[in-house]
């Protein structure tokens, strides 16, 4: 309730507002130096999405495993790194991977980015290449059987050209989701584009301006993607959608 | 552990809050309304294009210096910038699932002469609403996920209490994070078997 009525009363502050506190020429300022993070960002987004993309593959081969104790274990495992927020897990990697005895190894903030947010996303990747696989016919797993194909024939030449492309637009879901969890590194120290915009609020001791380019740089670069895998979506269910079902019919 | 009371409160105003939001953002983008629906579309975007850290950046450090206002503690923006995302994001799925229920449905509704409102009540939400259960149970658990970032705007949260630990007692320095990963890991499996439960709820008896 207490949450109600100060929200109403946020929005009268809104109604009645212009705008005291704005400085442009702050705002000005602050863009280029922000926007140099902009490298580290994309650089960190594409090397964990290449991460997620290729460890995916691990999680669904591991989860095929025809074997009831190991395929729980993968299961939970999934579930565990899944419902548990990638923040604590990239402080783990950071700060208590490296005190374990023995396996204990000290990761460059930019490495344990990579491989805390790329293992968080690959337990999603690999639900959606699993989705692909499962996607695919019973009669193609029968005939590439009936062609006498080996295990990596079958999969490489039959099974995954056609699992996989439909599922590329949620896989580009993926990276834009992935791209806004990218500034979390921020807090381990790696100078994307939000450590930067904290900086520059420390410094001239004004947070309002860079965040906000912050917020303007991510909502100029993640609202086109989503509309380009919007189109792609539907590009997709045309081919993939109609077209199978006219050759099923033609068969 | 002293930090749990605060994020079992951020947990659970984010997802009264949150839902409040899904279900009004919702429906304001069906609205007949041009202003309403474009300002609702607005709002959606907005806070789906940009990321759930920066907002709550944002609402802490921008907000009150912008308007020069107070959210009145950091709770409360918390708060308001995780329900507030997260009901953009569920108010897609309230849309697309009223959307999704048949054409059919709509015009037996004009049929029995039932008024717009009864329409949207007897007939079609409670259909989709079904639809939306089980993405509702995954968005829980996203949520769970986001309240761990509170910490990052200074609240005493569990992390926080982590972090302080960390800094202060260095023979438990290297187990207090998988502690709190199980921590929330432990939250997080009864809304696990909720979202399956939710899931079966869905399938049974709809076809399709």
């Amino acid at each position: 309730m207490g949450n109600m009525i100060l929200l109403s009363g946020f929005m009268d502050k809104v109604r009645e507002y212009i705008p005291l506190n704005w400085k442009w020429d702050l705002f000005w300022d602050s863009f280029p130096f922000v926007a140099k993070g902009l490298y580290i960002t994309f650089g960190l987004t594409i090397a964990c999405y290449v991460f997620a993309l290729l460890f995916g593959f691990v999680w669904t081969f591991l989860r095929r495993i025809p074997n009831r104790p190991i395929a729980w274990i993968v299961t939970w495992t999934m579930e565990f790194i899944r419902s548990t927020p990638p923040l604590v897990q990239l402080y783990f990697l950071f700060y208590s991977l490296p005190l374990i005895p023995y396996i204990g190894i000290s990761l460059s903030p930019f490495a344990c980015a990579v491989l805390a947010l790329g293992v968080h996303f690959s337990t999603y990747i690999g639900e959606v290449y699993r989705s692909g696989i499962e996607s695919v016919d019973a009669g193609q797993w029968e005939a590439s059987q009936a062609l006498n194909l080996s295990t990596f024939q079958k999969w490489t030449k039959v099974i995954l050209p056609q699992a996989l492309p439909p599922t590329i637009p949620m896989l580009g879901n993926y990276l834009i989701i992935m791209f806004k969890e990218i500034p979390l590194a921020s807090t381990i120290g790696v100078m994307g584009i939000l450590h930067l915009a904290n900086d520059y609020g420390a410094i001239h001791y004004r947070f309002l301006e860079p965040i906000t380019v912050v917020a303007l740089l991510f909502l100029a670069l993640s609202y086109p993607s989503a509309i380009l895998v919007r189109k792609l979506e539907e590009k997709m269910n045309r081919r993939y959608g109609e077209e199978n079902l006219y050759l099923d019919n033609n068969e | 552990m002293r930090g749990m009371g605060i994020t079992l409160t951020v947990l659970g105003g984010s997802i009264i809050l949150g839902y409040l939001m899904a279900f009004i953002a919702g429906f304001c983008r069906l609205s007949n309304n041009t202003f309403i629906r474009k300002f609702t579309g607005f709002y959606v975007e907005i806070f789906r294009g940009t990321s759930l850290i920066v907002q709550l950046f944002w609402f802490s450090y921008a907000l009150p210096m912008l308007f020069g206002i107070e959210l009145g503690s950091d709770l409360v923006a918390g708060i308001l910038a995780i329900s507030l995302n997260y009901g953009a994001y569920m108010s897609e799925i309230v849309r697309g699932s009223i959307l999704s229920v048949s054409n059919g449905q709509t015009e037996a509704g004009i049929a029995l002469n039932l008024t717009p409102f009864q329409r949207m009540r007897y007939v079609i939400f409670p259909q989709a609403l079904r639809m939306m259960l089980p993405e509702f149970g995954n968005y829980l658990i996203q949520m769970l996920k986001a309240t761990s970032l509170i910490s990052l705007i200074g609240m005493t949260d569990v992390l926080y209490y982590g972090n302080l630990l960390r800094s202060s007692n260095l023979a438990i320095e290297s187990t207090v994070y998988l502690f709190i990963l199980i921590f929330f890991f432990i939250i997080a499996l009864p809304l696990i078997f909720l979202t399956r439960k939710l899931e079966e709820i869905s399938k049974k008896g709809v076809e399709t």
